[in-house]
């Protein structure tokens, strides 16, 4: 198990941190969508270096003068196969995220993460005032409404 | 026919969807999607009730192990008939505030649902490893599109922050799967779970687990991964949310019970991993924090969502018992907290389409002006507590068995005691309802009076929570069944 | 068969009554009368047990099989259960009718919610008295605590959200916490919930965790409020009078209490409290209560919360009874839950009758008013007498039941029940007496009121004429007034109905 004998799980590795680290680290969403991509590719990696097998060769059926080689050594298809639909929900999970982030940049102006947060922290401290404000006006016009209430029904 | 309903009930969403597309039509495309939901819950239903042990339907004719299998136990019957049953309730009715959700966008609106739809009940049928994630992917990119469609522009952000973290979660299940294939050389879940045996001392075979737990567990919001809830949960159209707070994480909670029981089996996560011990606080933290964010909420759909979130504790302290009482009381808290919650945000739409708003001072008064949904809240609450006469007491209370049958009697108490929070948020809305006057320089009500609509699938959900309270023979001995089918005296 | 048909009768009649009454919500006359005859015909139903649980032949009705798994919802109707629904049946149609005279005077709101619920309140506790498993008591002791939410906070003023607030948060925070988990627990221990004579308990648990398991049952049924956790009756008293006379003095505290000595009789069983001592910090806790609570009753001015605090002093009385599990001493218990219902609801009466007819709520402001209402100042002095426990009232002969235990148990005993007695003519005997006997205030200060709100700045004439109360309110206080009287005679047959308890 030295390094370069596993060096494609190390570059997986690598590949993966750098990508997640993007995601997590950049305030721009479509920076942070490459890193998703590349998260997700590192993945494609790891699946073909397991179905690798060492002096294999493709899958694929040889005839020898009309007749089957009896002993062929061929890598695994089976993680090939199926990296070519976590290939197709790569693309379109990009797609989508980079859609939203049309989207985004619409409807705020900005497709930086922190700006956008701003936004919509201050949308959300507005709406918080007006339903203060709400509250408090109709307390006090309902504490009067209240006390004409009770005394006409004291008189009653 | 009837050898045939495992994959009709995915087949016939994924199908319609692209109909939905093509007939572009508004109302016909809302009454293909119904009935698309409702084929494949009666199929689930007729499934799940004449069922006498699990069905294996192998795909396309290839031998399981070679071919792709569907496996559908009673657990999976039982899973799959909620979710589309809840799908067909979120969806067919319609409040008229789910429905302007979404003017102009019906069509894509609606095949994004059934292909939601049909990714969550494939994850429930198939019996193959990758399968898991391809479903896994396609319920969860629709979900992606049918959050953004929510009103506001907020739904937008939180479509994409789920999507970050929704994506990093479906990966990481990816990598476990892929370790998983590496170490056995097969995705066929019997198949995996008769090699695993030998490989399970190996440390690819701890790392194939835990990237499964914790991808699963993103997708499920547990506690630490819950962030992307909230906010999606909140944002999304009506429809969407109903649907989502009662099928998502409960599919997920039902992945995760499968990856524990039928791929790497109980002793295996649970003596050599102490899976539990992990689990277990995590799910105390969940119960509390997630209980006590949703007080302190403004708006009523946040509430329940961070509700959601301490309710996943239940569902993950079961799992964490290791034990057959625990997943019989996890199974059931499932089921209970998916009609429940699916009931609750649909009163929550009906209120928010007649006030046009879902800031909880918005609901000052409104008590009386809506008394039959109001009450149905209270009702929907209370299941939510656990109070008796429910669904929500009965599930609580075999969770209470479980845990003291595990001899740990101080678990049921923080048990109890975080359900007291759950009184605490439900009568804070109960208050606003009853007890604070009308807003006197309120806006206007976007309508006058709540449409039939609106409130008769809330109110079926409600009174299926509370008859299921009293006459809970039926889910308790089916999920009983379940339990031990899946279990299998595994320890 | 015909016994399980009493038993449903019994049961949904209250039911049937609360439906009709919300039919009947726009025409008051018609909605009281149905009240009224539903109470009736629900006291006939009840009573139509009686013969057979005398003669030994406990009538059942098992609704569902399993409630929970292998725990049925189904009643059982024992003496016990069948003393608590005879009292809270009997007084709910006196009650109706004072409550109709009592709302129309007072000008009450939401009248109708008010009758409904009440109604279902009674529903909740004959399904509490007849319930034949702990899982059925849980059910209905929650029905109890949520039907009766909406009476406490009727006005739906801050106050009363208040008081809201701290009902529910210990009525149903410690059933959850604690009654939930003793009854859970009991069903993993024993393997079974059904109430027997003679317990389930024997041999399931340890005996170093018997007081514990006890301790987490007494203080689970918080509606006992038995101290620290009483601070929610003072609180209820918010709500209209005839909620705290009928629900806070019989009904629900009555619950409480109730279920204390079902759970002791029939789940743990005398014999084995006795053998093993489990109940013992029970007696201290409950003399302590009966002491504080008196000593608290004599400071407050506030008529209401007077009886408030003097009600938890005497169900501590019923918490000791079950504590002492001497048959006597149960016996005594039981009984007092029939004779404090009587007495304490015919105070409750009397103070509501002087809110409405005199518009006085403070205990000062009572001088002199024995000329104006003596037949309000009469029942209230039987109510007292009653209550303190001294003849001719059915009060002594519970006090003496109990006396007769805890002389079994330990002279300390005696002492705090002598005690808390002369505490009780202390604060309840002055009441008539200064009605009776003192001179109305000579300049009438334009301060009545305190606790009634926003009606000083336009004010009754503080010396306006009134007489006697509304005689839908005079009515029903002089018959639990006799009631008290006639229970000094006929309580040996309270006693008998209760013997089977105690002699296995």
């Amino acid at each position: 198990m030295t390094l370069p004998n596993v060096w494609n799980y190390w570059a997986v590795v690598v590949l993966m941190m750098v990508g997640l680290y993007i995601v997590i680290a950049k305030p721009n969403y479509v920076k942070k969508l490459m890193g998703l991509s590349l998260f997700q590719v590192s993945v494609i990696m790891l699946y073909v270096s397991m179905g690798r097998v060492t002096g294999g060769t493709a899958p694929i059926y040889i005839l020898d003068d009309g007749a089957p080689r009896p002993f062929v050594l061929y890598t695994n298809p089976v993680p090939h196969v199926l990296m070519l639909t976590a290939i197709v929900v790569g693309i379109a999970t990009t797609a989508v995220g980079l859609a939203l982030v049309v989207r985004i940049r619409e409807a705020y102006g900005s497709s930086e993460e922190d700006v956008v947060a701003e936004l919509d922290r201050r949308e959300v401290e507005a709406a918080n005032a007006l339903a203060a404000q709400r509250a408090a006006e109709s307390d006090a016009s309902s504490a009067t409404a209240a006390h004409a209430g009770a005394s006409h029904e004291e008189h009653a | 026919m009837s050898e045939h309903l495992p994959i009709l009930m995915v087949l016939v969403p994924l199908l319609s969807a692209p109909l939905v597309v093509f007939i572009k039509h508004r109302k016909a495309s809302r009454v293909i999607a119904t009935l698309a939901c409702a084929l494949s819950a009666c199929a689930a239903w007729t499934l799940a009730l004449q069922m006498s042990s699990a069905v294996s339907y192998p795909l396309g004719g290839w031998r399981p192990a070679i071919g792709i299998e569907l496996r559908v136990d009673f657990a999976g019957a039982y899973v799959a008939a909620i979710v589309s049953t809840i799908a067909t309730f979120a969806i067919s009715l319609g409040t008229r505030g789910t429905r302007e959700d979404v003017v102009g966008r019906e069509m894509f609106f609606y095949a994004a649902f059934l292909m939601c739809v049909a990714g969550l009940m494939g994850m429930v049928v198939t019996g193959d490893a990758f399968n898991v994630f391809v479903f896994l992917e396609i319920s969860s990119l629709s979900t992606y599109t049918l959050v953004a469609m929510g009103k506001e522009r907020r739904a937008l952000t939180a479509a994409l922050n789920y999507l970050f973290l929704g994506t990093l979660g479906g990966t990481f299940v990816l990598i476990g799967i892929g370790l998983m294939y590496q170490m056995t050389g097969t995705l066929n879940a019997a198949a995996v779970s008769a090699r695993i045996r030998e490989v399970e001392h190996l440390r690819t075979t701890h790392v194939a687990f835990a990237f499964l737990a914790v991808g699963l567990g993103i997708k499920l919001a547990v506690f630490p991964l819950h962030q992307w809830l909230p906010g999606a949960y909140s944002q999304a159209p009506h429809a969407v949310s109903s649907f989502l707070a009662g099928t998502a994480t409960k599919v997920m909670y039902f992945q995760l019970i499968r990856v524990v029981v039928s791929f790497f089996g109980v002793a295996y996560v649970f003596d050599t991993l102490h899976f539990g011990d992990f689990l277990l606080p995590l799910s105390l933290v969940a119960m509390f924090a997630g209980s006590l964010s949703a007080i302190f909420q403004p708006s009523l759909r946040r509430l329940l969502a961070y509700s959601s979130i301490g309710q996943v504790g239940y569902l993950t302290l079961a799992l964490s018992l290791g034990t057959e009482a625990g997943l019989n009381a996890g199974l059931l808290h499932l089921g209970a907290h998916a009609v429940t919650k699916t009931a609750l945000f649909l009163i929550a739409a009906a209120f928010i389409a007649q006030v046009g708003d879902d800031r909880l001072d918005r609901l000052s008064g409104l008590g009386k002006r809506y008394p039959l949904l109001s009450l149905g809240f209270v009702l929907g609450g209370l299941s939510l507590i656990g109070v008796p006469g429910t669904v929500g007491f009965v599930s609580k209370w075999a969770l209470l068995e479980a845990v003291l049958a595990g001899g740990r009697p101080w678990l049921a108490f923080l048990i109890l005691a975080s359900s007291m929070l759950a009184v605490v948020y439900v009568f804070r809305v109960v208050e606003v309802l009853y007890f604070r006057a009308p807003l006197a320089n309120a806006p206007p009500l976007a309508r006058e009076r709540a449409d039939w609509g609106s409130w008769v699938p809330a109110g079926l959900l409600v009174l299926v929570s509370v008859g299921l309270g009293v006459w809970s023979e039926l889910p308790s001995e089916y999920v009983a069944t379940a339990a031990q089918s899946l279990f299998g005296g595994a320890r | 068969m015909s016994q399980s048909l009493g038993v449903g009768v019994a049961l949904g009649l209250p039911v049937v009554g609360a439906a009709l009454v919300a039919l009947a919500g726009k025409r008051p006359n018609v909605r009281e009368a149905v009240t009224g005859l539903t109470g009736l015909a629900t006291f006939v139903a009840v009573a139509a047990l009686y013969p057979a649980v005398v003669a030994g032949r406990l009538p059942e009705l098992q609704l569902v099989e399993a409630m929970l798994p292998g725990v049925p919802l189904m009643f059982r109707v024992e003496p016990l259960g069948m003393l608590y629904a005879l009292v809270a049946a009997g007084l709910w149609p006196v009650t109706s009718a004072y409550a109709a005279g009592y709302l129309r005077e007072h000008h009450e709101q939401n009248q109708t919610r008010f009758f409904v619920c009440f109604a279902l309140s009674i529903f909740a506790a004959l399904g509490i008295a007849f319930a034949g498993n702990l899982a059925t008591l849980f059910l209905f002791y929650e029905v109890l605590t949520l039907a009766t939410f909406p009476l406490v906070t009727h006005h739906q003023t801050p106050e009363a959200q208040r008081a809201g607030r701290v009902y529910l948060g210990i009525l149903m925070g410690t059933s959850v916490c604690f009654l939930l988990l003793a009854i859970a627990f009991t069903y993993y221990a024993a393997g079974t919930l059904d109430f027997v004579p003679g317990g389930i308990l024997r041999g399931h648990v340890a005996t170093s965790s018997l007081p514990l398991l006890l301790a987490l049952f007494v203080y689970g049924c918080g509606k006992a409020a038995l101290m620290p956790l009483h601070r929610w009756l003072p609180n209820a008293m918010v709500a209209p009078t005839p909620v705290s006379a009928l629900l806070h003095a019989v009904a629900v505290v009555k619950a409480g209490v109730f279920a204390i000595l079902k759970i002791v009789v029939y789940v743990f069983g005398l014999d084995l409290l006795r053998d093993t001592g489990a109940s013992d910090w029970l007696m201290f806790m409950a003399s302590v209560t009966i002491l504080l609570a008196s000593l608290i009753a004599f400071k407050q001015d506030n008529l209401k919360a007077r009886l408030a605090y003097s009600t938890i002093s005497q169900l501590a009385y019923i918490v000791l009874g079950a504590a002492m599990v001497t048959p006597d001493a149960i016996l005594g218990g039981g009984l007092h839950i029939a004779t404090h219902a009587v007495g304490k609801i015919t105070l409750f009466f009397c103070a509501g009758a002087i809110i409405v007819t005199a518009h006085k709520t403070e205990v000062s402001q009572l001088d002199g008013l024995g000329k104006k209402m003596p037949i309000t100042m009469a029942a209230f002095l039987i109510g007292s007498l009653s209550i303190i426990g001294l003849p001719p009232t059915g009060g002594s002969w519970s006090k003496w039941l109990l006396a007769l235990g805890a002389a079994e148990q330990s002279p300390v005993l005696v002492g705090v029940l002598m005690l808390s007695s002369l505490l009780g003519i202390g604060y309840l005997l002055p009441i008539p007496l200064r009605a009776f006997f003192f001179d109305p205030p000579a300049s009438p200060a334009r301060e009545h009121g305190h606790g009634h709100g926003h009606d000083h700045d336009h004010g009754h004439a503080q010396d306006h004429e009134h007489g006697e109360a509304h005689p839908l309110m005079l009515v029903p206080l002089s018959l639990t007034a006799v009631g008290c009287l006639l229970l000094f005679f006929y309580s040996q047959h309270v006693v008998a109905l209760l013997r089977p308890l105690v002699t296995p």
